[in-house]
């Protein structure tokens, strides 16, 4: 009986990579009507067992069944015909193309004996499809012009467009914000109810408990165990998740603040389409303080680190450290005026990842004395150095001759964090500095950027995980639209609320207006 | 036998070898089709360029701008720029050398001097042009390399044209002695083959080329912008200053292998309808020696061995020079695509063992 | 100038543009499916010595009128070969799209300058065919003062150039094949996660290209020179590809482009004719194409948008 009402049945799926074992003899059962949660942590092999079962992906070993059939799903093609759908983390939507274009290509509506595509009935059908499902998405308009929540109702389009039953939402919450990751989550609802089955991968532990009906977690490229969302508990799953206990929360003494450090008074800063990006940022750090600045990606962070680090220029407005005027100066001398920066983006900003650990660890200090003997470099005391560095901060490396790119993910993070915060700096600001990581890693560089502050350096946090910023800020200012909307003390304040202030629903009481 | 395939399959280091076997072979098996003796053909090539002291002379001759513009187009690599305009550089090259070496009239030691310098300069400035142009406004230096070697082509044509041209000649005047690269003695020793201090200007430009880019703090600077040019901004390095930068000494590399054309080879500059191909050839030297100094050196040696002696096979054995336009162009081919040469190895260890098995 | 000069200007500007309008249009095919080419003016150098070739042979043959057309398709064969090497080496084998570009004009013209040899005894160009393209009259439409002499009273391969135009404008933008041709060229990994193939694609477009560019080639052979050597084509390409970009990859922008250009050489011409050329030095008109280029390039004169994957190689399976 139970067997009737299964949609999808992977049994036994083992998938390798050179190296490594992405999935090893996994089992899933997805039932019909259901939301079906898929935990794991990055690179647990969540996203491999999706790509299998979507096509994209040959299994070596294992058996697929749609609807009690075996199949074999030998592309996306396949899939898409056997009623399977796929949304996308990173959007799969061609830019310069209309809403509509995008939702029909590859099984475009055809007229004039396929010699052209019918676009009027295109339109129809995607206007009639986006008002059935509630999803309200313009037909005509460019992806360009809509926003990343209509983006992904875009990209669900295109599942139900090729009549998909089974959709499989890859990461869907990651890039939107707290309101928007509601009106989701009743768009799901919605089509669960109107007989679709969904698949949801996740490391979040609030949204499963939020909307799954059962989940499955998977960890090291096994599947650990699959249960009912009701009756478990966040921390029951944390810890089949991670494989050993973990504590949600992080130990740390009270701050011990000092005198005002980074002041940024009105700050004023265009952004990449000439807007402005902040528009009269405010706030103070001082030392011995962890400021977190939390918010929804896009809302001027980028531009405001940026700005404080000289690589954007200032339209108006100050920054100020230690009541010397930065604003307008070159990276160079930001940095040498005593601000570090972890990047939010390791591979792209922070590292060269074809020079070897060696080079970049003096990526911004090479031209100093110490290294540089009248324009020739010093290797033998820049190797020196990278030494006492890689084994300081405990990076994994075989030699500091070694690429960068052959460093995982949590070593070439702390290579960074070594360079920057062997700089000395009276600043430093964290950009996502745990995005992609596995929790060992997290929790290495959380206790690294507590132990700066606890030095009685400033620590700016910049995190779009609101866990993170409630995890370790001392104090927390919300950003939205290129403003500082409010600050609130990570004790007195829960998600729900900041995540209202992160749209501006709601100013506490006592913000920086009123101050 | 195995390890060896299996050093070509996972080592990129070989490539450059089994490329150019290969493409010796793809000639090869084309004058085969013509009808003519490949092997009798690629003999008289070495003949043709060991045989005697002028040709040797002569063929080192070849080789000397092939490894200015390889040096040119490798060390813009380096920085993370491809640039196509050696070819332009290096007409500008030798415009500016032959301006100075007809118009101006100086002691030989300020002179050629100042021919090669200024030469150097006009190709050095050919090349900031696309630099300038990807660091103010983005634009992809491929195209405007491209397009800036005909707008050079077209220019020179015209200076020397409306300014340089001896009458009823197609070409400039003769530049002065006093300006001229040659060097006598040694061309003398050559059989009258034209040799020029062009060849050890370009061997120290080798030198210069690995010092300045592994050594110097600015060398440094140019390969973090080449390598990750995000990263390099967020260092505290000046990007847009450094592709300039770049682009001015591949530029003024290039531009040099135009100066010792004129001033140790021809003597004037001629009115021409079409490339020479040196820049071009440039490129395939750059990519065959992989942007590393003593690549290029061997890359410039072997396609300026192979066109020199390109001659003495439609000597020797009657087959059409532009076969070697076809050997290079496949050697480049194979190395800009080393996923073929794995896979023609795996096709043939793969039947090798078929084989075994039956 | 009078009317009657006018009209030949137009003319000879048809005459020129044709080639590059057609070599345009399959740069624009390429580089739409996301693969740049550079080696248009290779590929046109297979078409035009391939066209002069076999041109030659069916005149010899007797093929008499038909000969040219021979020449043409030969031309469109020799064309997709080469841009078939193109393909398997980009596409296939990930090989960085402008040195193979690079590799296509090297070896197009050694190769083509080897088989000359071969064929005609050691000379380094074609015998001369006498069965070219003569200049058609449209009834009606060529008594229109000026614009009939000058667009009406044209070779052959002008009206196919000019119909091609609307074959490939449509293809674009109003077909299935068109819209999958342009995704592919813009976001590859969109393409393929709802099943297009994306490398078939563009092998599809590359090799449409070739045929394109081949058959411009082949017009200048089968028009102006009637035979083949070393300098028959020089530059065109280059030209062609100058014509993509400032057409914006858009094929009737390629069209008036490739038109502009064309005007501006019989301009020069013309020009020379009324001794103006001490004002304006042919060599200055020569430059134009590549000068525009670079400053709508700059966005001194319009943007001008690449699509957005073009010169990534595509791995499938890999996203």
């Amino acid at each position: 009986m139970e067997q009737a009402n299964t949609v999808v049945e992977m049994r036994n799926i083992t998938k390798r990579f050179p190296g490594i074992v992405a999935n090893d003899s996994v089992n899933f059962k997805l039932r019909k009507g259901e939301i079906h949660a898929l935990l794991g942590e990055n690179g647990a092999g969540k996203s491999t067992m999706m790509n299998v079962l979507f096509g994209l992906y040959q299994p070596e070993e294992g058996e697929i069944f749609v609807n009690g059939q075996q199949v074999v799903i030998d592309g996306p093609n396949k899939a898409i015909k056997l009623g399977i759908g796929m949304v996308h983390q990173h959007f799969k939507l061609v830019h310069p193309f209309t809403v509509t274009e995008n939702i029909i290509l590859g099984s475009e509506p055809k007229k004039w004996l396929g010699l052209a595509v019918d676009k009027k009935m295109a339109y129809e059908k995607v206007g009639n499809l986006s008002h059935q499902y509630g999803l309200n998405v313009d037909p005509y308009a460019k992806i360009d012009e809509i926003s990343v929540g209509m983006q992904q109702r875009v990209e669900i389009l295109k599942t139900l467009y090729r009549g998909a039953d089974i959709l499989i939402f890859d990461e869907p919450t990651a890039v939107l914000t707290p309101q928007e990751i509601s009106e989701l989550l009743v768009i799901m609802r919605n089509l669960v109810n109107q007989g679709k089955s969904i698949i949801l991968i996740t490391h979040k532990l609030k949204e499963i408990m939020a909307i799954a009906d059962s989940v499955t977690i998977v960890r090291r490229g096994k599947v650990i165990d699959s249960l009912p969302v009701a009756g478990t508990s966040p921390n029951q799953l944390a810890e089949k998740m991670v494989g050993r206990e973990v504590s949600l929360k992080l130990d740390k003494k009270d701050a011990v603040l000092g005198e005002p450090i980074l002041e940024v008074d009105n700050l004023v800063v265009k952004g990449r389409q000439g807007l402005n990006a902040l528009n009269g940022t405010n706030f103070t750090l001082r030392r011995g303080e962890i400021l977190g600045i939390a918010g929804v990606e896009g809302n001027g962070q980028s531009e405001l680190i940026e700005a404080l680090t000289g690589l954007r220029p200032v339209a108006d407005g100050s920054i100020k450290i230690s009541g010397e005027e930065i604003a307008g100066k070159k990276p160079r001398q930001i940095s040498e005026a005593g601000i570090s920066l972890i990047p939010e983006d390791r591979h792209k900003h922070g590292l060269v990842l074809d020079f070897p650990v060696r080079e970049n660890m003096v990526l911004e200090t090479y031209y100093q004395p110490q290294f540089n003997k009248k324009g020739f470099l010093d290797f033998n005391e820049i190797a020196t150095h990278a030494e006492r560095l890689v084994k300081d901060f405990d990076v994994r490396t075989p030699s500091i001759m070694t690429d960068a790119r052959a460093l995982s993910g949590g070593n070439q993070q702390k290579a960074i964090i070594a360079r920057e915060v062997d700089k000395n700096p009276d600043v430093l600001i964290a950009a996502q500095p745990t995005r992609g990581l596995d929790v060992g890693a997290i929790e290495f560089i959380h206790k690294r950027l507590v132990e700066q502050r606890n030095m009685g350096k400033a620590v700016l946090l910049v995190s779009y995980e609101l866990e993170e910023i409630l995890q370790l800020s001392d104090r927390i200012a919300v950003i939205y639209e290129g403003r500082i909307v409010g600050e609130v003390k990570p004790s007195e304040t829960n998600d729900q609320e900041l995540g209202l202030m992160m749209t501006d629903y709601k100013r506490p009481q006592g913000g920086p207006e009123s101050e | 036998m195995n390890k060896l395939i299996r050093a070509f399959t996972k080592d990129s280091a070989l490539v450059p070898l089994v490329a150019i076997v290969l493409g010796l072979i793809v000639g090869a098996i084309i004058m085969l089709i013509g009808g003519y003796d490949p092997i009798l053909a690629y003999r008289s090539l070495l003949e043709t360029v060991f045989g005697n002291r002028y040709d040797f002379g002569e063929t080192l001759t070849a080789i000397t701008p092939i490894l200015f513009t390889g040096l040119s187009v490798a060390f813009a690599f380096r920085t993370g720029l491809f640039n196509i305009g050696a070819e332009g550089q290096y007409i500008m090259g030798m415009t500016g050398a032959t301006i100075i070496g007809v118009t101006v009239h100086l002691p030989w030691y300020i002179h050629a001097p100042l021919a090669v310098v200024v030469g150097a300069i006009c190709g050095g400035i050919w090349g900031m042009i696309a630099g300038y142009l990807k660091a103010a406004r983005g634009v992809n230096e491929v195209i405007t390399t491209i397009m800036l070697n005909w707008i050079a082509l077209h220019l020179a044509n015209y200076l020397v044209n409306r300014f340089l041209l001896e009458p009823g000649k197609g070409r400039s005047y003769m530049v002065d002695d006093s300006a001229s690269a040659t060097i006598g003695w040694l061309s003398r020793f050559m059989d009258d083959a034209r040799m020029h201090w062009g060849m050890f200007f370009a061997l120290l430009c080798v030198i210069f080329f690995y010092a300045f880019l592994w050594r110097t703090k600015q060398g440094f600077e140019l390969r973090v912008v080449g390598s990750n040019a995000d990263a390099a901004a967020y260092a505290g390095i000046n990007v847009n200053s450094g592709v300039v930068k770049a682009m001015f000494i591949s530029g003024a590399l290039a531009g040099l292998a135009g100066v010792f054309q004129v001033l140790g080879v021809f003597h004037n500059q001629v009115i021409a309808a079409s490339h020479t191909g040196h820049g071009f050839d440039g490129i395939a030297v750059a990519l065959l020696g992989g942007n590393t100094p003593l690549g290029v050196l061997l890359g410039a040696i072997l396609f300026g061995t192979l066109s020199y002696g390109a001659a003495g096979m439609s000597f020797g054995a009657d087959v059409p020079p532009e076969i070697i336009r076809i050997v290079i162009g496949s050697v480049i081919f194979f190395v800009a695509a080393p996923g073929i040469i794995r896979w023609l190895l795996k096709r043939v260890s793969g039947k090798k063992r078929k084989e075994e098995a039956i | 100038m009078d009317a009657a000069t006018i009209g030949h200007m137009l003319n000879t500007a048809f005459v020129f543009s044709t080639a590059l309008i057609l070599a345009a249009l399959g740069g624009i095919l390429s580089e739409r499916s996301g693969v740049v080419n550079i080696g248009l003016e290779g590929l046109m150098t297979a078409g035009a010595f391939a066209a002069a070739v076999a041109a030659f042979k069916a005149q010899e043959a007797g093929y008499g009128a038909a000969s040219p057309w021979i020449g043409v398709i030969a031309g469109a064969i020799f064309g997709l070969l080469f841009s078939l090497i193109h393909a398997v080496a980009t596409i296939t084998f990930r090989a960085d799209q402008v040195v193979s570009g690079i590799v296509i004009n090297f070896i197009a013209g050694g190769s083509t300058l080897y088989l000359v040899k071969l064929l005609f005894s050691g000379s380094g160009e074609t015998s001369l065919v006498n069965e070219v393209f003569h200049k058609v009259k449209i009834p009606l439409l060529s008594d229109i003062p000026i614009i009939g002499d000058g667009i009406f009273n044209a070779y052959p391969t002008t009206y196919l150039a000019l119909i091609l135009v609307g074959v490939i404008y449509y293809m674009l933008y109003k077909t299935a094949f068109g819209l999958r041709l342009r995704s592919v060229g813009e976001h590859p990994s969109a393409a393929d996660t709802v099943g297009i193939k994306v490398l078939r694609m563009r092998y599809a477009a590359v090799l449409m290209s070739g045929i394109l560019a081949g058959i411009g080639g082949a017009t200048i052979a089968m028009t102006t020179t009637g035979s083949f050597s070393h300098n028959t084509i020089s530059g065109q390409g280059f030209i062609a590809l100058a014509a993509v970009i400032f057409g914006k990859w858009n094929p009737l922008g390629a069209m008036g482009a490739a038109l502009f250009f064309g005007f501006a050489q019989s301009i020069n011409n013309v020009l020379q004719l009324f001794d103006f050329s001490s004002h304006i030095p042919p060599e200055f008109i020569y430059m134009l194409p590549y000068v525009l280029t670079i400053l709508v390039l700059v966005g001194a004169v319009g943007r001008s948008k690449a699509p957005g994957a073009l010169g990534e190689p595509y791995f499938p399976g890999k996203r």
